[in-house]
């Protein structure tokens, strides 16, 4: 039977330098029990992809303030001025990419797809560098798919089969990052029985799943 | 009546029945106060949700239901959330009937910039390049002037979110629509002169000899 490990213990996990996307928007639906281990064990080089970097003190704010980011690939960092700030001072590296594209990206990266092709970003400064492919007389960006080391979700509810359930707005990214990681840790609110959530009700299938972290003490 | 009410009670007259809008962070919020009686939309956020309504009251706040910008929203019967590759079908899709955006920028040929100003604020383009890009009316709602210069321009000086024509920009002065001829005056707020709009407009516009005034109480 699969056991739930500690957040110190998934924070180990994920090494120095490795590339992380997580779940969240505007820190809601961010698994902050996994980000206050990375802070703790004092992380440091990481690349983070996800929505945005949150506020400071919520969310992969978290990281930013405490050091451990040296990249960002996000659609936004307008409310966290610390993001900004280590952006200017040249301490974090950061790639903005348009919300729907980023996700269309992962999707793309965890479903085996070769990339995807969008109107969003044609003519403005998202599409430098890349491939403008025309179909049927439409033009549309070539954008690439993005897979990483790790994706740390924060999910609802969670059985020991690791199904995953999701909270309305805390969804987000979450169902879709846990299809694009080497390696996927879920952070639940609550862990039941298997056999207790509705096949309807499971958003993730526990196959994708490598580590659950316990419940909330 | 205050400027950004002004903004946020004509556009909401372009409102329509039955129909899906997404109404960005800042003044395009305001929209939602002044939707006519009789017409019912919902509302999307793009962080996941249809059929938010206002804020709960202190104490019954949900943490994981907020809007886009992270504030703590209501869910309406009937509301679904989802997860944000289904939030940006809908928008690519052409599924979003009413995009409402803020603006820095507006041309003659109606493109808008509204997510960077190089140097100064870098703030990312988050959905507006999507919304922008998807949506099947997207209306611009912003001041007419900023600092006493023209934010409806000749040519953008800042980075387009788009090369998509926006289909309408509701200022406090004026209803400004694009065509291929270029930004036709369409209204003028209440009790404002033609000169007014003219004198606060870099972009050619064209004017007819008679411009109503905006569909909106003059107090």
């Amino acid at each position: 039977m699969h056991r739930a490990i500690s957040a110190a213990d998934a924070a180990r996990l994920i090494p120095d330098g490795a590339s992380v996307l997580f779940g969240g928007f505007m820190g809601v639906g961010t698994p902050t029990r996994i980000v206050e281990a990375l802070v703790e064990r004092q992380a440091r080089q990481l690349t983070i992809i996800g929505n945005d970097t949150a506020r400071p003190g919520a969310g992969v704010g978290r990281l930013i303030e405490a050091g451990c980011v040296a990249r960002a690939v996000v659609s936004h960092i307008g409310m966290n001025p610390m993001t900004q700030q280590k952006m200017i001072a040249g301490e974090v590296d950061v790639e903005l990419v348009p919300q729907g594209t980023l996700i269309e990206r992962i999707r793309a990266g965890g479903g085996g797809l070769g990339g995807v092709l969008t109107p969003t970003g044609l003519g403005t400064s998202a599409a430098q560098g890349k491939q403008i492919i025309t179909v049927q007389g439409r033009e549309f960006l070539l954008e690439l798919p993005i897979r990483a080391d790790f994706a740390i979700i924060h999910a609802h509810e969670a059985d020991y089969n690791f199904n995953l359930t999701y909270r309305l707005t805390a969804t987000n990214f979450n169902p879709i990052i846990a299809l694009a990681a080497d390696c996927v840790i879920a952070e639940p609110n609550e862990i039941v029985p298997v056999g207790v959530l509705s096949p309807d009700a499971v958003r993730t299938p526990g196959i994708l799943v490598h580590h659950l972290v316990e419940r909330p003490h | 009546m205050e400027q950004k009410e002004i903004i946020a009670r004509r556009v909401a007259l372009e409102l329509r029945d039955q129909t899906l809008v997404n109404l960005g962070i800042g003044l395009p919020t305001l929209v939602a106060k002044y939707v006519p009686a009789g017409i019912n939309v919902a509302f999307q956020s793009e962080n996941g949700i249809i059929g938010f309504g206002s804020p709960p009251p202190t104490g019954m706040e949900d943490p994981n239901l907020t809007d886009a910008g992270g504030g703590f929203i209501s869910a309406l019967p009937g509301a679904v959330s989802f997860d944000s590759a289904m939030s940006f079908l809908l928008i690519r899709g052409g599924h979003l009937d009413v995009t409402v955006l803020g603006g820095l920028e507006v041309d003659a040929e109606g493109r808008l910039a509204n997510w960077t100003i190089p140097g100064k604020l870098v703030p990312g383009m988050g959905g507006a390049m999507g919304l922008v890009a998807g949506a099947r009316r997207v209306i611009v709602a912003m001041q007419h002037t900023a600092r006493g210069q023209s934010k409806i321009v000749r040519e953008l000086s800042l980075p387009p979110t788009s090369v998509r024509p926006v289909s309408l920009i509701v200022t406090d002065l004026a209803v400004l629509r694009p065509t291929p001829e270029g930004l036709v005056l369409q209204e003028r707020a209440p009790g404002v002169a033609i000169a007014t709009v003219l004198e606060a407009t870099v972009a050619p516009l064209i004017v007819a000899d008679d411009v109503p005034e905006m569909g909106i109480p003059s107090t």
